[in-house]
């Protein structure tokens, strides 16, 4: 039952996906609608993801100090596994987890709301494909911004390290900055993108997904806000597996 | 002219229309009436599009809305105007920025053309000055007027309405009603409205159609209503006690005076 009920929501996703990923009716709304877009689901995620960033970036250090403390592991090693936790991990896929909180709720309750107001339907009776005309922007903005948000993630990260190490005495600051520029791997940093921008699309579609199809009220709406988050998380789980495999072995 | 052919609709097993046939004339306010659950509601959807019939033909001055591919049924829609039972204006835009939208969407207009429409069309439903409000800046009486305002914006052939006068004090629900019976005959509209509120259908009620429990059981104007024997429809009618004194005052005088 679970099984059927699973299979019959995918394949409505991939109906619904397609209906996104046709052509617009207007290009020029559909710019203006995608630079809306970036402004409220992009930048407006600034603050969010930089002050994440620079606390996680603090703690990852402090914790890689005092956890692989050992006169056998060289000092600057605590920089150089900063760096590549953040490379690797948490600049795209935690970074995806909180923000699916984040963005993916936004975009469920605002076109949940829309479609439970009558306003999806208003558009339909206007000949205008909804799907396409509210989701299509929202899905090319935030995979656009995605590296914007990845990259202020990773600097910003870096500094809550550097942080560490200027302002306690768990390790020295040259040793810090030695160890986040030894054994540099660019691999990884397209590793990251790849990963951030599946992601991102993972969070805008299936948060819109769960929006568009709300029938009820305002319950209902904050349900398939929540199972828009919850959908989002497991997918980027799914795939962050997935991608991994693929991508570094 | 719209035409409705033998239309059923079910779901999940429970038939909602059993068969419907009904004609919308243009140029007439078209009022479809009946109790809440009559299936009024499903049979409006289906004109529009948004539901599909099982089985049936809705024509629209000849061509068959069921048999239409998804090009046409696009075309068609451009011909229709429609006010939602809660105006369904997009919050994010100004109230000028909603009656533009469907200017902006399907006509080439310039943006000094599409304003002069849209301001035209505020005048028209006396909204003027309300411009650069947003839906929730105004009242729900103002809505249902920018409602309508964007539902003519394109010059439509057909204008449906969804109880628009529900939410409204009775003042306001006269007012709509006569905003919609106007511009159904200035300019030359097949209006159709769907609706339980008795003072429309006394009031601007040319076509009155009624449906109950999924089956049409009453068709005529507002003038015969009074004298109707069908017992479903003087039940909803004539429930409260005013439309009692109405139908005997009716019954007494032979007529009543209309509003203008």
């Amino acid at each position: 039952m679970i099984i059927t009920s699973a299979i019959g929501t995918f394949g409505r996703y991939c109906m619904f996906v397609k209906r996104v990923f046709s052509l617009p009716d207007r290009w020029g709304v559909f710019f203006r609608r995608t630079i809306a877009e970036m402004s409220k689901l992009g930048v407006d995620s600034i603050p969010l993801v930089m002050i994440i960033s620079v606390f996680i970036g603090a703690v990852i250090a402090i914790q890689m100090q005092l956890n692989i403390a050992s006169p056998l592991i060289p000092a600057y090693s605590v920089g150089l596994a900063t760096r590549d936790i953040v490379l690797l991990e948490f600049s795209n896929s935690i970074l995806c987890l909180i923000l699916a909180g984040k963005v993916g709720s936004n975009i469920a309750s605002e076109i949940g709301t829309m479609r439970v107001t009558e306003q999806i339907d208003a558009l339909e009776i206007m000949g205008v494909n909804s799907a396409n005309f509210l989701v299509l922007p929202k899905i090319v903005a935030f995979v656009l911004f995605m590296p914007v948000l990845g990259a202020l993630c990773i600097g910003t990260s870096m500094v809550g390290g550097y942080s560490v190490a200027v302002f306690t005495d768990l390790i020295t600051v040259s040793r810090f900055v030695y160890g986040l520029q030894a054994f540099f791997q660019e691999w990884y940093v397209w590793y990251g993108l790849i990963k951030s921008l599946v992601f991102a699309f993972i969070i805008a579609s299936t948060s819109s997904f769960f929006g568009y199809y709300v029938k009820g009220g305002a319950l209902q709406v904050g349900k398939a806000s929540t199972d828009g988050v919850v959908c989002s998380s497991i997918f980027i789980l799914l795939f962050d597996v997935i991608l991994t495999k693929l991508l570094l072995q | 002219m719209i035409e409705v052919k033998d239309v059923v609709k079910a779901f999940d097993g429970r038939t909602v229309l059993h068969g419907i046939d009904a004609t919308f004339y243009t140029g007439k306010t078209n009022l479809i009436i009946g109790q809440s659950g009559s299936g009024k509601t499903v049979l409006m959807k289906s004109l529009v599009g948004l539901l599909r019939p099982d089985k049936g033909q809705i024509l629209f001055d000849g061509r068959n809305l069921l048999s239409m591919n998804t090009e046409e049924v696009k075309n068609l829609r451009k011909e229709i105007g429609m006010l939602f039972q809660g105006s369904a204006l997009f919050d994010s835009e100004t109230v000028l920025g909603n009656v533009m939208f469907p200017l902006v969407m399907f006509t080439d207009m310039s943006k000094e053309e599409m304003t002069e429409r849209a301001l035209f069309c505020l005048e028209r439903v006396n909204l003027k000055g309300a411009e650069n409000k947003y839906p929730a800046e105004i009242s729900g009486g103002m809505q249902k007027r920018v409602a309508i305002a964007r539902a003519i914006a394109l010059n439509p052939k057909y204008l449906f309405c969804d109880e628009p006068n529900s939410g409204l004090d009775p003042k306001t629900s006269i007012l709509i009603d006569e905003l919609l019976s106007d511009i159904t005959h200035e300019y030359n509209i097949t209006t159709v409205i769907n609706t339980h509120d008795m003072n429309s259908v006394l009031g601007i009620g040319e076509n009155i159609i009624f449906i109950n429990k999924g089956h049409r059981e009453w068709v005529g104007d507002m003038s015969k209503i009074y004298n109707t024997t069908n017992e479903a429809l003087n039940d909803f009618v004539f429930a409260t006690r005013l439309f009692q004194e109405v139908r005997e005052y009716v019954a007494e005088h032979g007529t009543i005076q209309q509003r203008k």
